[in-house]
């Protein structure tokens, strides 16, 4: 096929633009010269290497792990379904055809540290993105950072600080839910199945104020009042002084509590009701990597609770639900395999194998190659709009919305009955969706 | 220990200052970085050694200092949206005030008592930062947008986003605090710091107002820290609590430690030892922090008066 039949074939190329070696005054034995030289080149074994390097190099993620400090135990949990994920990509063929590489830094859950570690994946190890991490303070940290390297950093963390659309155009959440969409979820329940006076028991600090200020509105909308809002100083280790602060007529109780004060606090809580207690709700975060059938805990039994991801196997769990807990190694009560003691962060860690998919969905899309493309990559990311249910996302199918570069999907409710946690109802996609608070599409890249 | 000639001293600062700017174009990317930061966490530093250094004062509260600089200028750039020179003297002016008034009151104790008092005022001040969390972002902190992280001479911006503009930015404003920290030990005032330090009593029949110099050295030294603080805010837009917790008053403790007390050059020192100990042993393995132990344990074995303060002891008794 000739030049100018190719033009008339597909009607893109221009003549006049394209190069026209009969205008370069060069020769025809100059050329063949300048061929021959270029083939001995191609053939020579360096530029072998320096091929393949460029189209079979891997992919380089950079792991932002809570190794130590207070997020060790997620981190641990988010290394394994990190590994898990991988080793699924790269069985499959890897990312545009190439493998993916996960090199790891521990963060010591401190933002400072945190924005250290995003300056040596851009910088030193040159990854193509930074990913994975959990706790609110070290994203908003580690944020500047990101965006300055302009590295795209996917962050698995369900804050809504990325929705808030306050940090900037290169920070994502795609594979796990914010906390503003997940209370936003749970109003419809609670108000309908566990009493529409509603007291709040929560830490004194951001964990606890996402809960204090997006669920009265959330609840009002379903016909149900927050009558109290009990805010407990993170230094506090006893409780019972503040159970007598619990209004009389309070139907529901909506706890939050979280770190190693949780044993103590459901104990006391449990010694001040007896038997005649309101109903509880609270959220797993309180008790991730913790037995639910530890001593103590016994009050619970009955008590609901919002997972991202069933920890319990179910009994209606979809073959990619059963597929991504056997890669994973977790058993049906969502420890570890081989190890009962060592109970998971199940209600979150999936979100590090849906978040590895959507990079994977987003690379492809952008056809990417490396970090030159990286801007590519946020574009393409921002274009997705939906995730369906199955083996990438066996947490349930979700949305998308790129402008504020969060995703939205479904929630579990799930009863202690036996020493195990039930799912009692999902919520819809729709339940925890809400009105952009900005647009991160405006910003440059 | 002799002292050293004027040109002998500063001419030694000046070549330290010179080395870090000639680093500036031969440092890979990532340590070019990271140095930067160690800049101005040496700073924070040398605001420390101020005090513990040459007053013998030893506080656990020194990041309420650092955070006084940190919210002062964040919130004045996030909240009322002040510029990058006003937002800095803002942080300057919060370590101002705050150093007086915890001056003041803790130096009403010495020893073991001004060690906890600084370190309730630090604590009080950490649950401050979390009790206003709609103006300071709690515990999760604060992010100072990029775009108003720039400065402006007239009409030349300058953008301290910029890697070669923050090294820059925090070389300057370390070769400030090191040239003043220098100026200051080697004065009539800083002998008399020492002497409160060696015997304070002594010093008193001398005749010297002890509380005062003490007070200005509390001034002096939460400046410096609220200057690092401040700088840390605009260099490096994020302000968190965690700047403000028990771990940031004992880490200038250990780096002036390992660098050596009473030395001017020893709080970079020990910064820079300390920040590649964990880069590097992190990398091998998540109990890096058993081995920065170790390494600390080591040191003060055998070097008891940190790194400089060493030398200083063994061969180089001119250092300053």
């Amino acid at each position: 096929m000739t030049l100018e039949t190719l033009n008339k074939g597909n009607g893109i190329m221009d003549k006049s633009k394209t190069f026209d070696l009969s205008k370069t005054g060069l020769t025809r034995r100059t050329t063949l010269k300048g061929l021959a030289a270029t083939a001995g080149l191609v053939t020579a074994p360096g530029f072998v290497r320096y091929s393949q390097a460029q189209s079979s190099a891997p992919i380089k993620i950079g792991f932002q792990s809570h190794r130590t400090g207070i997020g060790a135990a997620y981190g641990r949990w988010y290394e394994k379904t990190t590994a898990a994920a991988v080793k699924a990509i790269n069985a499959a063929g890897g990312i545009n055809g190439r493998q993916v590489e996960v090199i790891i830094e521990d963060d010591g859950t401190d933002p400072g540290r945190g924005a250290e570690v995003v300056g040596k994946f851009a910088t030193q190890h040159k990854t193509d993105i930074v990913f994975g991490t959990l706790f609110s303070h070290v994203v908003i940290g580690s944020a500047p950072a990101a965006g300055e390297a302009k590295i795209p950093y996917f962050v698995v963390s369900e804050g809504h600080h990325v929705a808030s659309t306050k940090l900037n155009r290169y920070v994502f959440q795609p594979g796990i839910t914010d906390v503003k969409s997940q209370i936003q979820s749970m109003a419809p329940w609670i108000a309908a199945n566990a009493g529409k006076k509603v007291t709040q028991i929560f830490p004194d600090f951001a964990f606890g104020y996402d809960h204090r200020d997006y669920l009265p509105p959330a609840l009002k909308a379903q016909g149900a009042d927050v009558i109290a809002q009990i805010a407990i100083p993170p230094t506090e280790s006893s409780f019972t002084k503040y159970f007598p602060q619990i209004p009389a007529e309070t139907e529901v109780i909506y706890h939050v509590m979280v770190g190693p004060a949780v044993l103590t606090f459901v104990k006391e809580l449990g010694e001040f009701y007896g038997s005649n207690r309101p109903q509880l709700f609270g959220f797993i975060d309180s008790l991730e990597a913790t037995d639910i059938n530890s001593p103590g805990l016994e009050f619970l039994d009955g008590s609901h609770f919002w997972e991202g991801s069933p920890r319990y196997a179910q009994a209606d769990d979809t073959e990619a639900q059963k597929a991504y807990r056997t890669a994973v190694g977790i058993d049906d009560n969502g420890a570890a395999v081989g190890d009962p003691k060592d109970v998971s962060t199940a209600a979150h860690m999936f979100g590090c194998w849906e978040t590895l998919y959507v990079v994977k969905k987003a690379m492809e899309d952008a056809g990417y190659k490396g970090p030159e493309d990286r801007a590519k990559l946020v574009e393409a990311t921002e274009a997705l709009t939906a995730f369906a249910e199955g083996p990438e996302h066996p947490q349930g199918a979700k949305t998308f919305n790129g402008k504020i570069h969060q995703c939205f999907g479904i929630q579990n409710i799930s009863k202690v009955e036996g020493g195990k946690l039930k799912v009692v109802h999902k919520t819809k996609i729709e339940d925890g969706l809400y009105e952009a608070e900005g647009d991160y599409t405006t910003q440059a890249l | 220990m002799s002292e050293a000639s004027p040109a002998k001293a500063y001419g030694l600062h000046l070549g330290v200052i010179a080395l870090l700017f000639v680093l500036s174009f031969l440092l890979p990317e990532y340590y070019h970085g990271l140095l930067a930061r160690i800049m101005v966490l040496a700073v924070f530093a040398m605001g420390y050694n101020m005090l513990f250094g040459y007053v013998g004062l030893l506080s656990l509260g020194h990041a309420m200092f650092f955070a006084a600089g940190l919210y002062g200028a964040g919130l004045a750039v996030i909240q009322l949206g002040w510029s990058v020179p006003a937002a800095f003297a803002a942080g300057l002016g919060c370590g101002v005030v705050l150093s007086l008034v915890i001056g003041l009151l803790a130096l009403r104790t010495t020893g073991v008592a001004f060690m906890i008092v600084t370190m309730m005022f630090a604590q009080v001040f950490y649950l401050v930062i979390l009790y206003f969390a709609s103006w300071t972002g709690g515990d999760q902190g604060m992010v100072v947008p990029q775009p108003a992280r720039v400065l402006f001479f007239g009409a030349t911006a300058l953008d301290l986003t910029n890697p070669t503009m923050r090294y820059m930015s925090a070389l300057g404003l370390f070769s400030l605090v090191l040239l003043i920290t220098l100026a200051i030990v080697r004065s009539r005032y800083g002998r008399v710091l020492v002497a409160i330090r060696e015997n304070e009593e002594r010093t008193k029949m001398l005749g010297y107002d002890t509380f005062s110099n003490k007070l200005a050295a509390v001034v002096i030294s939460g400046i410096i820290c609220a200057a690092s603080g401040a700088a840390y805010a605009l260099l490096f837009g994020y302000v968190g609590s965690s700047f403000a917790s028990v771990q940031y008053s004992i880490l200038p403790l250990l780096w002036v430690l390992l660098g050596g007390g009473a030395t001017t050059l020893g709080p970079l020192i020990g910064t820079l030892f300390m920040y590649y100990v964990i880069d590097i042993t992190s990398g091998y393995t998540s109990a890096y922090l058993l081995i920065v132990g170790i390494a600390l344990i080591l040191l003060v074995l055998f070097f008891p008066k940190g790194i400089l303060g060493s030398i200083r002891q063994r061969w180089l008794g001119w250092l300053p």
